[in-house]
């Protein structure tokens, strides 16, 4: 089975163990203000200048949930396509600490507004679905700042109250790869959505990752250890790694697990133990009476139907289907929204091929040399369709374009005026060409008699010679043709 | 006018209206009899030089047209005041200066009141005889070492003795009516949902509504007309339509349905109070209503869960007070080290029994067995009410089931303490409106009261039972003066 080939597998002698991933992914949801009060929540202000009284919690002060957040959850959930719970609950998380104001955290427990739902993955040999357990908002905490001052923390409540979704995954996932694929997905749903900008430097998007693992062939799970709040994807990649080998070898020495709560250094890339299962946290969650119950109506979530756009899964079967994009290139073309409006803008006047071409291949080289988002190209996708065109047509070559694309990602200029400008058109005269090989045959009279006794090879020769000594202009196969004739 | 303090709020305002009384004589009547009445340590915050000012202001240029122009009026420290500190009763937040206003008093000021100063209660409310209070306990105008119950006892001692002619008080298991009771003066509390919780110090969210405390049932209608708004910045705050209560009262009740619920002739009630009782269905009846026995069956199961429910509640309310942000702070090694002692230094012993059982009905594996079995029972005893209801408009109890205590008398028995609350209890677990209003006297003379309890959002109909019941009671408070030298 072409399967068993990318199997991620931990070998110890005779023994083959599988890992086994769960996530619990922390997205910040996209909103001006903050899921209980109004407070900005704009990232990289002054420390403590988005604040409410309520964010502050200052005595009297009520919580009053903003809707947009809700219906930010309720899209991220049709997204995920899971169930919308019409009546979900806020519970009180009752624990200190200096950057949680209230003492408790506003969050989900028993009642959460979303429940199970799914996610495809595409993995190069085939797709495979993720379980979503449940979605729930809940507020971040402030920052507590440790490195400022020798004695004292610093507190920053600017991100306090601002609204998360926790979404978490069935422990279906069985590979560091699969965790990539998973996190890039869920990214790439909440920002074709608008529910989440997936801004991992930011801190928009953070995961807590289940690990365990099991000899190959077992169907109980092993005992499992949480990496608590790993911040990028090639470290929760890393953590992953180190993870499941440090249980595989706790194992083999014929120990046990602990189930346990733990950090990931990323310097020294390894997991150390924060919290043992008898130190976790009684959090004593209760439904918060400040707040009702939260009821929506099959209405509210028909008309929030409505403002889902196309998703990544439904625009890669249209890709295919439509414009007969093979699935590798559809995954590619639909992994964010920009990258698949730039395509489809693309080739609204240029050929579907070279543009699939083009922008996976030259575009995206280029684009990643630069560390630049495509929405940050300096070729707007119109310019990039003039470009296919004057390939389409013949004005110049592929090779010639790849100098006139050069020039363009130097600037958004039109590639008719580089092509004008630098003289870069091809020559498609056959007067003109005609001259050019007589000149060139003239030059290599030798070889010419050579080719003429049969050295065939010698044709890619003259070619060569003068595609040259037309500096690259000459039209290809305008020269094969009189080429032939004149050998 | 040397008896301006003797004045009945309508009174007051007739006077203000009618320019024969101006704001500034009325304010400092106030003052000056406040000033003279320390000794019942009402006051937590006096604020009084700051009124006479506001109401020198108002009498420049005098809103008549307001329902309390200029009307001098303390409130409760558990209101959040702008500018003026609210310790609601405790260390913790003796050092406190909101910069915010409560909406409740905001509608009060809006009116044209003016704040006379912030009155002491028990800490955080916790209490049914102001003795908790970190400030002190308050003395009970009808005799000397007497509580003035609690938890609103400095509202209930400062209305009583006149050193302001209204106020509001904040009842979470009785602390309107019990003091009422125990003072001689009328009480109201809200159906959940009628006052905002906006601004007021939270001790149990699902429980606390703000109410008014005054000397008659028609001041209290009026002040009740003025407090109870709709909030958006209370999620529990209910938009339903509010009546003009002061304007729509009437005495006229008959054929109006009363109901007597057995449960609440509990064991060992002092005769006392079954004849206060008795004689509160006499009246009633006298008024042309009906009286209809009725069976509240969960009524013995209210206290109990009332002491999971608020307690739980209570835990996690007051966990922001931390010492991190504001109000008390003790020096610690380290933040746990500095949250136990800010704690346990600021909070004073009842409050830290209350943080405690909470914790404990909260805590996992205990969970199930209290804060959920409570939250069920809760729901039992509203039906209890619901099935009331469908038979009768109101329901007739004793207040309490004793008249006021003596100071230290029950300090060191909480559960004889919280036996209190019996009769008032039920109301709030409920979310029901509860009036108390003085109906007689006992053998020593001190005041006892008769509960009416209506339906949610009814608060016409209970303030109307009531008028109409003051008027056939005719009750007068025997108030001395004896504090004042």
């Amino acid at each position: 089975m072409s399967k068993d080939k990318s199997e991620y597998l931990i070998n110890r002698k005779d023994n083959q163990y599988e890992v086994v991933i769960g996530l619990e992914v922390h997205a910040q949801v996209t909103s001006e203000s903050k899921l209980f009060s109004t407070s900005s929540t704009k990232f990289g202000a002054e420390p403590n200048t988005q604040v409410s009284l309520v964010d502050a919690a200052l005595p009297g002060m009520l919580p009053v949930i903003n809707e947009y957040c809700v219906k930010q959850a309720i899209k991220t959930g049709i997204g995920l396509k899971a169930k919308i719970n019409k009546r979900s609950v806020f519970d009180r998380k009752n624990y200190f600490y200096a950057d949680l104001p209230q003492g408790y955290q506003i969050s989900q427990f028993k009642d959460p507004i979303v429940g199970e739902g799914k996610v495809i993955l595409d993995m190069p040999d085939g797709q495979k679905e993720v379980g979503i357990e449940r979605l729930h908002l809940e507020q971040d905490a402030g920052k507590s700042i440790h490195d400022l001052d020798p004695k004292n923390t610093f507190v920053d409540l600017n991100r306090s109250g601002v609204a998360l979704m926790e979404i978490v995954s069935k422990p279906d996932l069985r590979s560091p790869d699969e965790v990539n694929a998973y996190v890039k997905k869920l990214r790439s749903i909440m920002r074709y959505l608008g529910t989440c900008d997936g801004n991992m430097q930011e801190g928009s998007l953070r995961a807590d990752v289940n690990v365990s693992v099991r000899k190959k062939g077992t169907k109980e799970f092993g005992t499992r250890c949480e990496i608590k709040n790993v911040n990028s994807i090639k470290f929760m990649q890393m953590a992953i790694e180190y993870e499941a080998n440090r249980q595989v070898d706790l194992i083999e020495d014929g120990r046990s697990i602990d189930q346990e709560t733990r950090l990931f250094d990323t310097k020294k890339n390894e997991t150390r133990s924060m919290r043992s299962k008898e130190d976790a946290h009684d959090y004593r969650y209760f439904p918060d009476p400040d707040l009702l119950p939260l009821e929506v109506s099959e209405d509210f979530i028909e008309k929030l139907k409505l403002e889902i756009p196309e998703l990544p899964d439904e625009k890669k079967k249209r890709f295919i289907e439509k414009f007969k994009l093979s699935p590798y290139e559809a995954t590619i073309l639909v992994s964010d929204n920009e990258t698949s409006n730039y395509f489809e803008n693309v080739i609204k006047k240029s050929d579907v091929k070279l543009a699939t071409n083009w922008i996976i291949g030259e575009l995206f080289a280029a684009l990643n040399e630069k560390n630049l988002e495509i929405t940050e190209s300096p070729i707007s996708a119109g310019n990039l369709s003039k470009l296919i065109n004057l390939i389409k047509d013949g004005t110049i070559s592929g090779k010639i374009a790849k100098i006139v694309f050069e020039n363009m990602m130097e600037g958004d200029k039109d590639p008719k005026k580089i092509v004008e400008e630098k003289g870069l058109k091809q020559e498609s005269d056959p007067k003109a060409l005609e001259a050019l090989i007589d000149k060139v045959i003239d030059d290599n009279r030798e070889k010419a008699t050579e080719y003429k006794k049969g050295k065939v090879k010698l044709f890619g020769f003259f070619v060569g010679q003068v595609m040259k000594v037309s500096g690259g202009k000459a039209n290809p196969q305008l020269v094969n043709e009189i080429l032939k004739k004149k050998l | 006018m040397s008896d301006i303090t003797k004045q009945s709020l309508s009174e007051l305002i007739k006077n203000i209206k009618d320019k024969k009384l101006s704001s500034t004589e009325v304010t400092k009547a106030f003052v000056e009899r406040s000033e003279k009445s320390k000794e019942l340590n009402a006051y937590v915050t006096e604020d009084f030089s700051a009124a006479i000012d506001k109401a020198k202001k108002f009498d420049e240029n005098p809103n008549l047209n307001l329902k309390l122009p200029g009307i001098p009026m303390a409130v409760k420290d558990l209101f959040c005041t702008k500018n003026v500190k609210t310790t609601a009763g405790s260390k913790i937040l003796n050092n406190f200066t909101p910069t915010y206003e409560s909406t409740v008093t905001q509608n009060i000021w809006n009116e044209g009141a003016i704040l006379l100063g912030k009155l002491n209660c028990d800490e955080f409310a916790m209490g049914s005889s102001n003795e908790t209070s970190f400030f002190g306990c308050v003395q009970n105008p009808i005799d000397k070492d007497l509580v003035p119950g609690g938890s609103s006892g400095g509202s209930s001692s400062a209305v009583a003795a006149q050193l302001t002619p209204i106020t509001i008080g904040t009842d979470t298991g009785g602390s309107i009516r019990q003091p009422a009771s125990f003072t001689g003066i009328v009480g109201l509390k809200p159906t959940y949902g009628s006052c905002s919780r906006y601004g007021i110090v939270a001790f149990a969210s699902s429980l606390d509504q703000a109410g008014p405390m005054a000397q008659n049932v028609r001041d209290c209608a009026l002040l009740h007309e003025v407090i109870s708004s709709y909030d958006e910045k209370d999620s529990t705050s209910i938009d339903f339509k509010r009546n003009n209560y002061f304007k729509e009262l009437t005495n006229n009740i008959k054929g109006k349905k009363i109901g007597i619920p057995k449960e609440y002739r509990v064991d060992g009630m002092p005769k006392e109070i079954e004849d206060l009782w008795k004689k509160g269905i006499d009246y009633v009846k006298d008024c042309g209503a009906e009286i209809i026995d009725i069976s509240l069956p969960h009524t013995n199961y209210a206290l109990p869960t009332y002491y999971i429910v608020a307690p739980a509640e209570a835990s996690s309310n007051l966990a922001r007070y931390d010492g991190v942000k504001y109000g008390f702070r003790a020096d610690g090694e380290n933040l746990i080290d500095m949250y136990e002692k800010t704690r346990s230094e600021g909070f004073g012993a009842e409050v830290q029994r209350r943080i405690m059982i909470g914790t404990y009905v909260l805590s996992s594996g205990y969970y199930d067995a209290y804060y959920l079995k409570a939250q069920k029972v809760r729901k039992l005893i509203k039906n209890d009410f619901d099935e009331a209801y469908k038979k009768v408009d109101a329901i007739l109890t004793p207040s309490t089931p004793s008249s006021a205590f003596k100071i230290g008398e029950k300090t060191n028995d909480p559960v004889s303490m919280y036996l209190n609350d019996i009769f008032t209890v039920p109301v709030n677990l409920a979310g029901l409106p509860g009036i108390s209003i003085p109906a007689g006297h006992d053998a020593k003379g001190y005041p006892l009261g008769l509960q009416i309890i209506g339906k949610a959002f009814d608060e016409q109909n209970l303030l109307n039972i009531a008028y109409a019941m003051e008027e056939k009671i005719n009750f007068k408070n025997k108030i001395t003066d004896w504090w004042i030298k």
